[in-house]
């Protein structure tokens, strides 16, 4: 009688919640593909920028959130990846697709060549030195040696690519479709990476350093290749950014661009592939939002913003310090709890006349 | 017995483990109770207890006051100075430094020096090495300055965690002598943990022996000493 | 020869700046064991409140106590406020929560007081009486101040009780509570104090600098290097890296790198410094047990 009631609840939740995550699969497929018809060249372009900045997230977050070491200087790999970009396709006539590939390329071995000090630093101490980086980054491309290469203080303007093989897509739309599959290709490279021995070893090293090296994982070789991939998939992402907007400049890569990925792996949750997406949205489109209520309340608008950015991360650190995936699990499980304990009620109540009846 | 400290039903909490199960314990005014027990018995836990630094229940009353919710920082102010284990002295400041630091809450300067040169009395040797980082000094002499730390504050009720721990057997000799001296001159009042059973029972009058968070014998150290079992576990005879 | 000269003193002038910056970053440092990366911003903020007292009116050196008052207040409610709930927070939640600070500062900064630049009166003449030294008044002026405030601070610390007992507070919290000491009170005055020294540093760069909202970023960035360099947990070896990377910026920008990149003489120093001798030339070598 009692082993009939423990595996019920188990059969009864498994199909729905099957049915349910493939029903939300297949919704979200069709809004991600159908978004571009249904919305204006600059909608699109801004949900290019959503999906350009969840591949950033992907690889901040695999750094942070999976392995432990913060950074506040990714902005610098975004600006590697898009001045690498520019310079490939503009300067040297290298076709926009592998000049994105090559972006990711070069920030892979920076970022390996960064992870190699910041062994050395733990927490607090290599935030300090990625916080230098990303302070540092706007000056290093405004390097007058360079402005032949970087187009300088005015940096650097790209043509926009069109659809190949004469697809019936507009600019913006072909760029949308683009920034999706590589960022299909990214997340389940990712998903993959997560569960496989790999991240183990990532979490590991994150959460009991000296525990996993005792364990004969070779924290440093996992480190800098973690900062290496971390940087590629930002790097990659700013290649695809500056496709879309059209021009890379110094300025648009400054302290803000790297804290503000460092608020998307927040919002959406630390250690959370589908989180990014959350986050993703968040870094798009909060300014935008919070440009609007600016614009009411008066001029030097542009600061109102951060402002409200700025309340709302230290708000969603005190009350929701995992994020949006941990507060969502945190939901789920609670109403997956309710789920089976009404369903053991039932059960009892089924039994108990069961009883009566024989 | 007029007691200066007691508990009923005292419990002690790290995060949501329960450590300590309901204690009953009692220092009499003027007088030294022992807290005997192996590793692990809870009995610096108590100590903690009662300088709030652990989340506690029950009921603790001193000089017949309830004293359930002070902070730690208000035990001090009413007269209850602990001595931690392993010491707790302030390792980058001088020997004076930390004297002075034992006496923060008072505000009559004149006798505050006054009881300066009454430690170094005590411990002669703190004199010396007075300009000295507290950290060079020997295991010995920095428990020499807890305790005078501790005295600094003019105490009603001195409780010291395993002041024998680490010493060389002549030190901790030197040292209990010199407590009891105190606690008979100033009239200071004690509560001491010592895993050292014979070493605690000498020097106090009354003792509780405590297993895993509960108390499992007390009465007059007389009395615990002859105990059958006290005698085989922890006398070792 | 002149000219070297001429570099290391005003490289010892902003570096005056850049230690005041440090000390702060190490005063909180040394109690709570986080950066403060939000120092720079809160100095520069309350220099705009000094820049506003200006100009209703008030002498300058009025407006500079008054603001060294009110930062003091500012720090000390943001101690007790905000950084004390995130006490037992992760490392990263607590950097979130200071770049929040950061962010907020800044863009407050913009919407009261616009994105214009503003030019920051000094209180030293524009020239010396008597001709023209190795150094501007003002120069020689923030020297001066600074080593009057290290001077005040290092009093404060090593010779009154409160001062020792906010060293005991930072140094083993327990046993200063043990012995009475509020701590949290400890930790809410180090945080004034801090905010104060930074206010210093940011009236004492706005007249080389002047004054908007972004002029801390690389000031701040400086203040790091120098307290890494001297070691981040040794306040006077912090500010005495605060001088040392004024006068290598100085050297550098002038003979090495050229002017429009020296913040990445501060990176470089950053880096090399956590990788070669994180404890910073005066700092401890911490062992972790483990």
């Amino acid at each position: 009688m009692s082993e009939a009631r423990v595996a019920s609840p188990e059969r009864v939740a498994e199909p729905e919640g099957r049915a349910l995550r493939l029903g939300a699969i297949a919704v979200g497929i069709v809004i991600v593909v159908g978004l571009p018809f249904v919305a204006s060249g600059y909608h699109t372009s801004q949900f290019s920028q959503v999906v350009i900045y969840a591949i950033a997230l992907l690889g901040l977050n695999l750094l942070t959130g999976y392995n432990g070491q913060i950074s506040l200087g990714h902005g610098a790999f975004f600006a590697i990846g898009g001045y690498a970009t520019a310079i490939l396709s503009v300067k040297l006539g290298v076709a926009y697709g592998p000049a994105v590939v090559i972006g990711g390329i070069l920030c892979f071995a920076a970022g390996f060549a960064f992870g190699l000090p910041a062994l050395r630093l733990g927490g607090l101490y290599l935030a300090l030195a990625t916080f230098a980086l990303a302070l540092a980054t706007p000056q290093l491309l405004k390097f007058k040696a360079f402005d032949a290469w970087t187009g300088g203080v005015q940096g650097l303007l790209l043509s926009k690519p069109g659809a190949p093989l004469s697809l019936p897509l507009t600019r913006d739309q072909w760029l949308y479709f683009l920034c999706v599959f590589c960022a299909a290709l990214l997340f389940w490279a990712t998903v993959n990476l997560i569960n496989s021995r790999i991240g183990r070893a990532l979490i590991a090293i994150r959460d009991h350093p000296i525990a996993a090296e005792t364990m004969g994982v070779d924290a440093a070789l996992y480190k800098t290749t973690t900062f290496g991939v971390s940087a590629a998939y930002t790097g990659i992402a700013g290649g695809l950014s500056s496709l879309v907007v059209g021009f890379v400049s110094p300025d648009s890569f400054d302290l803000f661009l790297s804290l503000s990925l460092v608020v998307g792996i927040v919002v959406g949750g630390l250690a959370s592939v589908w989180g990014v997406i959350v986050g993703a949205l968040f870094i798009e489109f909060v300014p935008n939002y919070a440009d609007s209520i600016s614009d009411v309340l008066g001029e030097n608008a542009k600061a109102l913003p951060w402002a409200i950015y700025g309340v709302l991360l230290i708000l969603l650190m005190y009350a929701a310090p995992s994020g949006a995936a941990g507060t969502a699990k945190i939901l789920i499980g609670a109403i997956q709890r309710r789920r089976r304990s009404s369903t053991n009620v039932a059960l009892d109540r089924k039994a108990a006349s069961g009883d009566q009846t024989s | 017995m007029a007691a200066l400290l007691e508990t009923q039903g005292l419990r002690a909490f790290y995060g949501a483990t329960q450590v300590l199960h309901g204690l009953d314990i009692a220092v009499e005014k003027g007088g030294i109770t022992a807290l005997l027990g192996a590793n692990g018995a809870g009995k610096t836990t108590v100590l903690r207890a009662l300088s709030a630094m652990v989340r506690r229940e029950g009921l603790i009353r001193f000089e017949g006051n309830a004293v359930n919710a002070r902070e730690a920082e208000e035990v001090a102010r009413l007269g209850i100075a602990h001595v931690p284990d392993g010491r707790g002295t302030f390792v980058d400041l001088t020997v004076e430094q930390n004297l002075h630091l034992g006496a923060y809450t008072r505000r009559d300067r004149g006798a505050v020096a006054n009881d300066l040169e009454r430690a170094f009395a005590y411990f002669p040797r703190l004199k010396e090495r007075r300009g000295q980082q507290a950290g060079t000094l020997s295991g010995g002499e920095q428990q020499m300055l807890a305790i005078s730390r501790a005295l600094m504050l003019r105490p009603k009720l001195l409780m010291l965690d395993e002041p024998s721990f680490g010493l060389a057997p002549l030190v901790v000799n030197d040292i209990f002598k010199i407590l009891k001296a105190i606690n008979e001159e100033e009239s200071v009042s004690m509560l001491i943990v010592e895993q050292n059973a014979n070493l605690a029972l000498s020097l106090a009058g009354y003792a509780y022996l405590l297993e895993t968070g509960s108390i499992v014998i007390s009465g007059p150290s007389s009395a615990v000493r002859a105990d059958e079992s006290v005698r085989r576990v922890y006398l070792g005879y | 020869m002149i000219g070297l000269v001429h570099q290391i003193l005003s490289g010892l002038a902003i570096g005056s700046i850049y230690a005041c910056v440090a000390l702060a970053v190490v005063m909180i440092y040394q109690a709570t064991h986080l950066v403060n990366f939000a120092q720079g911003e809160m100095a520069m903020f309350s220099t705009y409140i000094a820049w506003a007292l200006i100009q209703a009116g008030a002498p300058y050196w009025a407006a500079f106590f008054l603001t060294l008052v009110f930062s003091f207040l500012m720090g000390m409610a943001i101690e007790r406020w905000l950084i004390r709930r995130f006490e037992k927070a992760p490392v990263l939640a607590v950097v979130i929560v200071f770049i929040g600070m950061l962010v907020i500062f800044n863009s407050l900064a913009g919407w009261l007081f616009s994105y214009t630049i503003k030019s920051f009166e000094s209180p030293f003449p524009e020239k010396f009486a008597l001709g023209n030294g190795f150094m501007s008044p003002h120069e020689l002026g923030s020297i001066v101040v600074t080593l009057g405030v290290l001077a005040l601070v290092y009093a404060f610390f090593g010779f009154t009780p409160l001062g020792l007992a906010m060293r005991a507070a930072a140094q083993n919290p327990v046993s200063a509570r043990l012995v009475g000491v509020k701590v949290n009170h400890m930790l809410a005055i180090g945080w004034g104090l801090a905010a104060a020294i930074g206010a210093v540093a940011g009236m004492m760069a706005a007249p080389i600098v002047y004054l908007d909202p972004n002029m801390m970023g690389g000031i701040l960035l400086y203040g790091f290097a120098g307290a890494l360099l001297g070691g981040i947990d040794n306040p006077w070896g912090a500010a005495l890296g605060g001088f040392i990377v004024g006068v290598l910026e100085n050297i550098a920008g002038a003979y090495l790198v050229g002017e429009e990149i020296k913040l990445s003489v501060a990176l470089a120093i950053i880096v090399g410094v956590l990788v070669a001798k994180p404890s910073g030339l005066f700092g401890r070598v911490l062992v972790t047990r483990v």
